[in-house]
């Protein structure tokens, strides 16, 4: 690991998330809450989404504490997830995943916004989970919303 | 006492460079700490998690399975007498570096955490029941909890916790109040591995068998810092682990005393351990042996046994005497930095355990940060999530010292910390 590296992975808008987060709160009325903690170093996020009908997203806050990665990273996801479809949401998290894995290309993908701040994890092995934390609540999110509909949807057929 | 006194300011860079000659001779003994990490020299402030190993264990190690590996106390030919004498003859360099007067008290084990879960489960079994109760602290690794939670669902019984102070310490003037008729067991760390607090064992012993009760000692980090005479603690058990002494991972042992061994059930079934085999039942073996069930860890028992006679070698009081003057010094550097909260009491009451946070930083970013300087500390629990609740942290940054670091090694830690402040303060 280099000093470039360092550099890096400490960008300017990862710290500006980090100090200032957005979205940090609660929903008045979320469609899904889901914690994850990070047993191993103690971070620790609940994520909460309104779903519409349309299994759009309208509103992703995010609560809890941890190290300057995973708060920025799921700080700028909340960002991003605004009016996204849950498939959409699923894309960005395999692009983001991908990116996590060195992929140069999913590095270069406008979708992923500010979240490509963060490419410089992929070459810290022991900070990828940080930076995956807030991604693996929005997966575990959107199946438990799925499984809903699907249940709400077999008991009105 | 001769003469005039040396002014203190004196006095103690005299320490600190003795202090700093001992750890270069004795870092020549180390071979993983001559290397760099990300392009400087290798700083190893993670001893509380484990520590490097001297040439002498490798080459133990490496010298039993070049020439003596055999299973033990089985076979007739040469190589099993040249195994077993390697194995038994281990068990008395740990007996002696314990202060056990009777080798057969000492039980090899996996390591700390297997040591207390044999005496959880194998005492708990016969002498803990219905309505009875074990005193733990919130200063135990999770080591001494779990096996302890799990014994005392088993059995019905229940935990009752010592707390601490502000600075870490254990609140003794609560034990009085926490032992009980029911009481039949205290299991306590003899330092923390998260704040190094040294808790007075000698002390807590009387009263715990004033009160009837047996105390269990976690001395993964008391015996490799601390000279340890478990006849003189006047503890029932004392756990320890290879890998924390300059030995070997996967080897520790259990120190307990005979007549407590002799009335425990085994912890496991199978070869080793039994004396006669019926086919519905059998008898045990003596013991140590009837805990140690299956072909042993032999070359670990050996590299812990090299590793207990390498530190008898150096000294244990040079060895504790060293490691307050790289703790004094560090203490008094690491105030310095700036919007760092230190854990933990005053030097003279603790090993070389330095527990921090920065204002500004979370712990994780200091150790990446501390990583690419070449300096390795632990980030996180460290185990002992009870201790993070108590300072209602979440986390916190560690350096460990060990005999091999000097205060040169203090100086790379601030200088890495003052680069965290630079990017985050």
């Amino acid at each position: 690991m280099t000093q470039i590296a360092l550099s890096s992975l400490y960008q300017q808008l990862i710290l500006e998330h980090y100090r200032k987060p957005r979205n940090k709160g609660r929903l008045p009325a979320p469609t899904v809450v889901v914690h994850m903690n990070n047993p191993v170093c103690g971070d620790d996020i609940q994520l909460h989404l309104a779903v519409d009908a349309e299994q759009r997203v309208t509103a992703a806050t995010f609560l809890g504490h941890g190290c300057s990665i995973s708060q920025a990273s799921v700080s700028m996801m909340t960002v991003r997830l605004k009016g996204k479809t849950l498939d959409e949401a699923m894309a960005l998290a395999d692009r983001f995943t991908e990116m996590m894995h060195g992929s140069r290309e999913a590095a270069r993908d406008r979708a992923l916004g500010e979240l490509r701040a963060l490419q410089g994890v992929s070459k810290f092995p022991v900070r990828i989970k940080c930076a995956l934390l807030g991604f693996d609540a929005l997966q575990e999110a959107a199946k438990r919303v799925r499984a809903a509909s699907a249940a709400s949807e077999s008991d009105g057929g | 006492m001769n003469g005039p006194a040396a002014p203190a300011g004196a006095r103690a860079s005299e320490r600190r460079s003795r202090a700093n000659a001992f750890a270069a001779a004795v870092r020549r003994d180390f071979p993983a700490l001559q290397q760099e990490v990300n392009g400087k020299p290798l700083i190893y402030l993670d001893n509380a998690a484990s520590t490097q190993k001297p040439d002498a264990v490798i080459d133990a190690i490496a010298h039993y399975y070049r020439h003596d590996h055999a299973n033990v106390h089985r076979g007739i030919h040469e190589l099993a007498r040249r195994a077993t004498e390697a194995y038994e003859g281990a068990r008395r360099k740990v007996a002696r570096f314990l202060g056990a007067a009777d080798a057969a008290e000492v039980i090899w084990t996996r390591g700390t955490t297997e040591a207390i879960n044999l005496v959880a489960s194998g005492w708990s079994h016969t002498f803990l029941g219905e309505g009875d109760e074990i005193v733990l602290s919130t200063q135990e690794h999770h080591s001494n909890l779990v096996p302890w939670q799990l014994a005392a669902a088993r059995a019905g019984a229940r935990l009752r916790y010592l707390e601490l102070d502000g600075e870490g310490r254990l609140r003794l003037d609560q034990l009085p109040g926490l032992l009980s008729p029911r009481t039949r067991m205290v299991a306590l760390s003899h330092v923390s591995n998260a704040l190094g607090t040294v808790n007075p064992v000698a002390e807590i012993a009387e009263q715990v068998h004033a009160a009837g009760a047996l105390l269990l000692v976690d001395g993964a980090q008391g015996a490799p810092h601390l000279p340890v005479d478990v006849t003189a603690l006047g503890c029932d058990f004392y756990a320890v682990s290879g890998h924390k002494m300059c030995g070997p991972t996967g080897i520790g042992a259990l120190w307990g005393r005979r007549e407590l061994l002799d009335r425990m059930e085994p912890y496991q079934g199978g070869g080793e351990m039994i004396s006669v085999v019926e086919r519905d039942h059998s008898t045990w073996a003596e013991v140590p042996h009837k805990f140690e069930a299956g072909t042993p860890n032999v070359a670990g028992a050996v590299g812990m046994g090299t590793a207990a006679d390498y530190l008898t070698g150096i000294g244990h009081a040079a060895l504790a005497g060293h490691e307050r003057t790289v703790l004094e010094y560090a203490l008094d550097r690491l105030a310095t930095v700036k919007g760092i909260r230190l854990f933990g009491p005053p030097a003279a009451e603790r090993c070389g355990v330095v527990s921090f946070l920065l204002d500004h930083a979370h712990a994780h970013d200091v150790a990446t940060i501390l990583d690419a300087e070449g300096v390795a500390v632990r980030a996180g629990h460290h185990c002992a999530q009870l201790v993070m609740k108590h300072f209602g942290v979440p986390a916190t940054s560690r350096a460990s010292f060990y005999l091999y670091n000097d205060t040169e090694d203090v100086d790379r830690l601030v200088e890495g910390l003052d680069r965290v402040n630079a990017i985050f303060g």
